[in-house]
């Protein structure tokens, strides 16, 4: 058991534990230094170079990345906080001849590689787009690819709770003489909440480090270059250091929104049951 | 006289919105990139993916899951059994180290490897490559990178099975006089065969379609081609659309097939949820 778990630590630690402190030290320019031969701790001191991330991260380009994909994924995660209510409200409430296929296809984005969704919407929404819709080096067209990757998580989230939902309180509104809006906004959508927190949060996740489904339709230009993408080019560029301050910062940024997003979520699930 | 729940009735103006949403994002993207890739004939379409860099690519993926997956199997276990029967000091930060892959950009996490391992300017390559290895622009890196991304997938589907099925069958066994390994593979490993299976599903499916973090620790050297870089490279540098798109269907193609998988063990066993990948 004991020699289990020492494998354990030790797995984790060659696979996330030390790259993850090895991308904070380079990002926060800390490094170690040892004076003369001895390996003493009294030997060693610890330099940090604060100036560097913070000249690295407040550059145009990457100020402009990180503000691309923290607003995009913002906007991605709600768009499919209301889609995710509504496509799993159908699922539950509805039925319908062929509901499931339309069951697996939510899935979908999930099992597909992103690479291979990033190469299907280059080509059709590219410059020869068999449809007569270029969004080809656009905004839209990384807001179309997000939110195709970003799909299942709001329903999937919310869809158990909705369905562990009897009707029996939307009834009682009902008899009561709440219209079908004021019963969903009252009755309904506080139980849902919760789940759409949590869906919004997996969403905005998945669509702040998103790459491969962006990366094609992104084309070149810095109008569409996310945090991953310019990370990427940075690494390209043989600068890995300031791809770890841009790094840092977009994990810290988002952190930051996340537990932002959930406190506004709590007070307004507050106001509406009240 | 009930009252029906809401949106019982006039319910049809919803569900044509949904599936027209639906049918927009996924159900046209996915029917043209099957169309796209016959559209020039089967024959074409084999030649693509029967050429030598395709195969090539398609054999390393395959090799690369060989390592990843029991790897992840095993280490997804023995964590789960430590986070679903165990309290010990660390317990939370385990449990959240297995999420890092979930919540951090593959990009990052390629980067974070090279900062590590990469053969110059890392905290531990230049020793390496001191001693011969190559962990980085390497399979050895590929496999690295593809085990980092989908660590979580084992121990997330099986934790709440083991949560389900409690520890009584096992504690008998324990007074009958059944030791640890005995009572894992006839008792617990039996009861959790199902969300083990769910996990391996996973585990494969991400490391077959992982491109970003495998992208920056492979160098872009023909030799270290997986299935995803290889379906990016024939666009990128030999705009070669078709190649691309026989590419994307073959990996398409085992992902419907990890959704029926899925499905069945879905089915199987109701602990069982879509939300963990």
């Amino acid at each position: 058991m004991a020699g289990g778990a020492t494998l354990l630590v030790g797995y984790l630690s060659v696979i996330v534990l030390l790259p993850i402190a090895a991308l904070a030290a380079h990002g926060l320019g800390l490094s170690i230094h040892t004076h003369g031969a001895g390996l003493a701790f009294w030997d060693w001191s610890v330099h940090t170079d604060f100036a560097a991330f913070w000249s690295a991260v407040t550059q145009p380009n990457a100020r402009a990345a990180i503000w691309l994909s923290l607003w995009l994924s913002l906007a991605v995660a709600a768009v499919n906080a209301v889609a995710g209510i509504a496509i799993a409200w159908v699922l539950v409430r509805d039925d319908f001849v062929g509901k499931r296929v339309v069951e697996a296809v939510i899935d979908l984005p999930f099992a597909l590689p992103t690479i291979v969704a990033g190469v299907v919407f280059l080509f059709l929404y590219g410059v020869k787009s068999p449809v007569h819709v270029t969004l080809f080096e656009t905004v839209t067209g990384l807001l179309v690819a997000l939110l195709f990757v970003t799909l299942p998580f709001s329903v999937r989230a919310v869809q158990p709770v909705l369905a562990s939902l009897d009707g029996q309180a939307e009834a009682a509104a009902r008899t009561l003489g709440a219209g079908s809006f004021r019963t969903f906004r009252t009755v309904v959508l506080p139980s849902l909440l919760p789940a759409v927190l949590s869906g919004f949060g997996l969403a905005f996740a998945r669509a702040v480090g998103e790459f491969g489904s962006i990366t094609l339709i992104a084309g070149g230009l810095a109008k569409t270059t996310t945090a991953s993408i310019l990370i990427f080019s940075l690494i390209g560029a043989g600068k890995p250091d300031v791809a770890a301050s841009v790094s840092v910062a977009l994990l810290v940024l988002s952190l930051l929104l996340l537990a932002g997003s959930s406190a506004l979520a709590r007070r307004i699930s507050k106001r509406l049951s009240s | 006289m009930t009252a029906a729940p809401i949106g019982a009735r006039r319910m049809w103006p919803l569900r044509a919105a949904v599936l027209t949403y639906l049918a927009l994002l996924v159900g046209l993207p996915v029917g043209y990139l099957f169309y796209n890739a016959f559209s020039s004939g089967f024959g074409a379409f084999w030649r693509a993916v029967t050429q030598p860099a395709a195969v090539s690519a398609l054999w390393l993926s395959a090799k690369i899951a060989l390592v990843v997956v029991p790897v992840n199997t095993v280490v997804g276990i023995g964590a789960a059994l430590l986070l679903a029967r165990r309290r010990f000091v660390g317990r939370r930060f385990l449990d959240l180290t297995f999420d890092v892959p979930i919540a951090v950009s593959p990009i990052i996490i390629g980067l974070a490897l090279l900062l590590a391992y990469a053969p110059l300017g890392s905290w531990f390559g230049p020793w390496l490559a001191r001693h011969g290895i190559m962990a980085i622009f390497s399979p050895t890196g590929i496999a690295l990178a593809s085990m980092a991304v989908s660590l979580p997938y084992v121990l997330r589907s099986v934790v709440p099975v083991l949560v389900e099925v409690g520890e009584t069958q096992e504690a008998a066994a324990r007074t009958l006089g059944a030791g640890a390994w005995r009572r894992f593979f006839t008792i617990t490993l039996p009861a959790i065969r199902w969300g083990v299976l769910y996990g391996v599903t996973l585990t494969l499916a991400r490391t077959l379609g992982e491109f970003g973090a495998v992208l920056v620790v492979s160098g872009n050297q023909s030799k270290t081609q997986t299935m995803t870089l290889w379906i990016a490279n024939e666009w990128e540098q030999n705009y070669n659309e078709l190649s691309s798109f026989a590419g994307a269907v073959v990996l398409a193609s085992i992902s419907i097939v990890v959704l029926v998988v899925l499905s069945i063990l879905r089915s199987r066993e109701k602990r069982l949820h879509v939300d963990i990948a």
